[in-house]
């Protein structure tokens, strides 16, 4: 017995000494596709530099963080490092006392204050997380489909229906891969990706928070019927069809069209088996500006309780490097670095996405800042309703002007423009 | 209790007993439901405190314009999946218990295959649920199709008409094997002499299970009722794993569980409410401390209970 207490003491020093030397930083994060690219990649890059720490990337499914993350918080057993959701969501964590401030982080001038803006306060005066990276929304398309069927890639409207109409004559293809049993894909990879060009980006998204315009008015109205109207072209049985589903008849080379954004590159690029093109958001006709969904979606905060806190600091640092930078966006095709420094991006695909930005005016998602505070129960929250409303209308069980005039009223319920 | 000389002593082995178990019960159980209860008095602040606000949580559940639809539906949908788990899983398991105690072959067979999904992992269930259904590569509708029914092959699970009865017959499908052992078990309890004497009396077989079956197992349904009852208002994990915390589409799959989830944990932007969520949680418990209520009292009491 005494033998055993003593091989269990001496085990047990054993692992403080060992635990002393090497300090373990947890990441909490929605990414986990990226767990590969995480612990292959990007972590040994750090622990070379930095062999007394260790870093281990946790992630929860991305539909579950937000609610798994909150708890951990609230019970003290987050980890040392939170992937932070931008603008709202993220300010909430931090005005609760959750997230350090990270304004005095070296490091911080290499971004940009738009880069910034989706994890700072409103005055402006706290930032709270190391911006990680924007996506941008637009169409892949399956090119050996366009090359068999003669199709061009359409730049308005009307070309697009043509192209889905073309499509479905043919019926060899389903002409968009896209289902609205998860809800967000009609609102992210539909509402938000062909919008910008209806409510003209930034204009409309900031004329939405100053009160200026309402879900109700033409822009928005109109969005939701070029959205019902994609759902003939769509696979049978839609309303059941969830997000891997879609993105399988894609990758399958079963569906010509997919409406989404970068973040894809680095899936279908590795299971299609054919050439993969992209295209922007059709607009109303030849020339007009195209407006792209630019959103800073992703960066790293920091618990504001953590037990390391001068490591966690070194590993946010270390983010603001361009090896950083470089490593990510080339490691994520189609997450594209938010810093100022001047990268090499490997991925045709990835650089085509990031040309855009010369020849497109960028926008966020505009629910995302300030309009998504309705996060207390009875005031609805806007994104959720855009959920919710977005998949009916394709569902055809609501129309775009209901649409319109319920994500106004629960808007309307609580946020009162600044006038 | 009376000692050697006849004194009323303390029952220690009482406490040695009982404390255990009433130790963890209270630290585990009673605790965190009280905690609970009391936790939807409040409401939480901005800077994360708490005040007490009385039945405010509970008076904004019930008439807020965007709230009491949520709570009304999630209950309408919860009685639902309530009605069509007693309509068909306890009825259909009554059924095959009575086929088991036949004397048929392959019976222990068929006990174990039917009982098999009860003990799967509902993760499991779900997704093979859905990959059945699913429009795209399922396989429902080619076996539908090959008897000529493929025209009435819809994508079920995406249809707010028919998502939350395709959704709860799943569940039935999966917990069917509890009743089926619990009724199978009441009717080998069953003495042989009873249904032999019912024979030789010239019973026929309808009226042996009406007659003398089915009232002594009567408690038993009584039983499955309330364990049904209890199983079904605390439901969540199914829908959870199909539709995720919506409970799309349109909510129209709903139940208590997935509303206190969304409302406790929050749901992609929307931030959780934990007093609003205690306020939910604290009715799910109303509601189902009423049914087992009723229940104790409109049937237990009455029930005859024969002594076999």
């Amino acid at each position: 017995m005494k033998k055993c207490l003593l091989a269990v003491t001496i085990v047990l020093i054993a692992i403080s000494v060992f635990a002393q030397q090497k300090v373990t930083l947890t990441i909490e994060s929605w990414r986990n596709d990226d767990i590969q690219i995480w612990q292959d990649q990007i972590i040994p890059a750090f622990e070379k530099k930095n062999p007394t720490i260790h870093v281990v990337f946790a992630p929860t499914p991305p539909a579950e963080y937000n609610g798994v993350l909150n708890s951990k918080l609230e019970g003290g057993t987050a980890g040392d490092l939170i992937t932070a959701r931008p603008f709202d969501a993220s300010l909430a964590l931090f005005n609760k006392g959750y997230l350090a401030d990270l304004t005095n982080l070296p490091g911080m001038n290499n971004f940009s204050d738009v880069a910034k803006s989706a994890w700072i306060t409103d005055d402006g005066k706290h930032v709270f997380a190391v911006p990680m990276a924007s996506v941008i929304h637009g169409f892949f398309y399956n090119k050996d489909i366009f090359k068999k069927l003669n199709l061009k890639v359409p730049q308005t409207k009307a070309e697009f229906m043509q192209v889905l109409e073309a499509i479905k004559k043919d019926g060899r293809y389903i002409p968009l891969a896209m289902g609205t049993a998860d809800m967000w894909e009609a609102a992210t990879m539909g509402f938000q990706n062909i919008g910008p060009n209806n409510w003209k980006g930034e204009e409309g998204r900031l004329a939405l928070i100053s009160g200026k315009q309402k879900y109700t008015d033409a822009p928005y109205i109109k969005t939701w019927k070029e959205l019902a109207s994609w759902a003939p072209y769509m696979p049978k049985g839609y309303q059941s069809v969830k997000y891997p589903d879609a993105q399988q008849l894609f990758t399958l080379g079963k569906a010509a069209i997919y409406p989404t954004g970068s973040w894809e590159i680095a899936l279908f690029e590795k299971d299609a088996a054919f050439d993969l093109g992209i295209f922007q958001p059709p607009v109303e006709k030849k020339g007009d500006t195209v407006y792209i969904s630019d959103h800073t979606d992703i960066a790293l905060g920091m618990n504001a309780k953590t037990k390391y806190p001068e490591e966690a600091k070194k590993f946010l640092e270390w983010m603001t490097t361009a090896e950083f930078a470089s490593l990510y966006s080339n490691a994520l095709p189609g997450f594209f670095t938010l810093s100022n420094h001047k990268i090499t991006l490997k991925d045709p695909l990835a650089n085509e996405f990031l040309s855009w930005r010369a020849t497109c005016k960028s926008t966020i998602r505009n629910s995302y800042q300030i309009l998504s505070r309705g996060d207390q129960y009875g005031a609805p929250n806007l994104e959720n309703e855009l959920w919710q409303v977005s998949a009916a209308v394709i569902n055809g069980t609501m129309t775009p002007e209901e649409a319109g005039k319920r994500v106004q009223a629960g808007l309307d319920k609580w946020y009162k423009p600044k006038k | 209790m009376l000692d050697l000389r006849g004194r009323r002593t303390f029952p220690t082995f009482l406490v040695v007993f009982l404390g255990p178990a009433v130790v963890c019960y209270t630290l585990f159980m009673m605790y965190p439901l009280v905690e609970s209860l009391v936790l939807s008095f409040f409401s939480v602040q901005p800077d994360n405190s708490y005040i007490f606000s009385g039945f405010a949580n509970f008076v904004r559940l019930f008439t807020d314009s965007d709230t009491a639809p949520r709570f009304w539906g999630a209950l309408k949908n919860n009685v639902i999946f309530f009605l069509i788990h007693m309509l068909v899983q306890n009825p259909i398991g009554l059924l095959l218990a009575s086929l088991l105690v036949t004397k048929g072959k392959g019976r222990g067979f068929y006990r174990t295959v039917l009982f098999m999904p009860t003990v799967l992992s509902v993760v499991i269930i779900g997704f093979i649920w859905q990959l059945i259904l699913n429009p795209l590569w399922g396989v429902a509708e080619s076996m539908m199709r090959a008897v000529g029914l493929g025209s009435l092959f819809q994508p079920w699970l995406g249809l707010p008409e028919y998502a939350l009865p395709a959704t709860a017959l799943i569940s039935v499908w999966q917990f069917i094997g509890i009743p089926m052992i619990l009724f199978y078990t009441a009717l080998i309890g069953i003495p042989d002499e009873l249904i032999e004497a019912a024979v030789v009396d010239g019973c026929t077989e309808g009226q042996v299970f009406w007659r003398i079956k089915f009232p002594l197992i009567l408690p038993t349904i009584g039983i499955v009722s309330i364990l049904t009852f209890v199983g079904n208002f605390n439901a969540f994990d199914l829908i959870y794993t199909m539709k995720g915390a919506f409970a799309g589409p349109a909510y129209s799959t709903d139940i208590m569980g997935t509303l206190f989830y969304r409302t406790f944990f929050g749901q992609q932007l929307q931030l959780g409410n934990p007093t609003m969520g205690a306020t939910v949680a604290t009715m799910m418990f109303l509601i189902i401390l009423a049914g087992v209520l009723l229940y104790m009292f409109l049937f237990q009491r009455r029930v005859k209970t024969y002594q076999l």
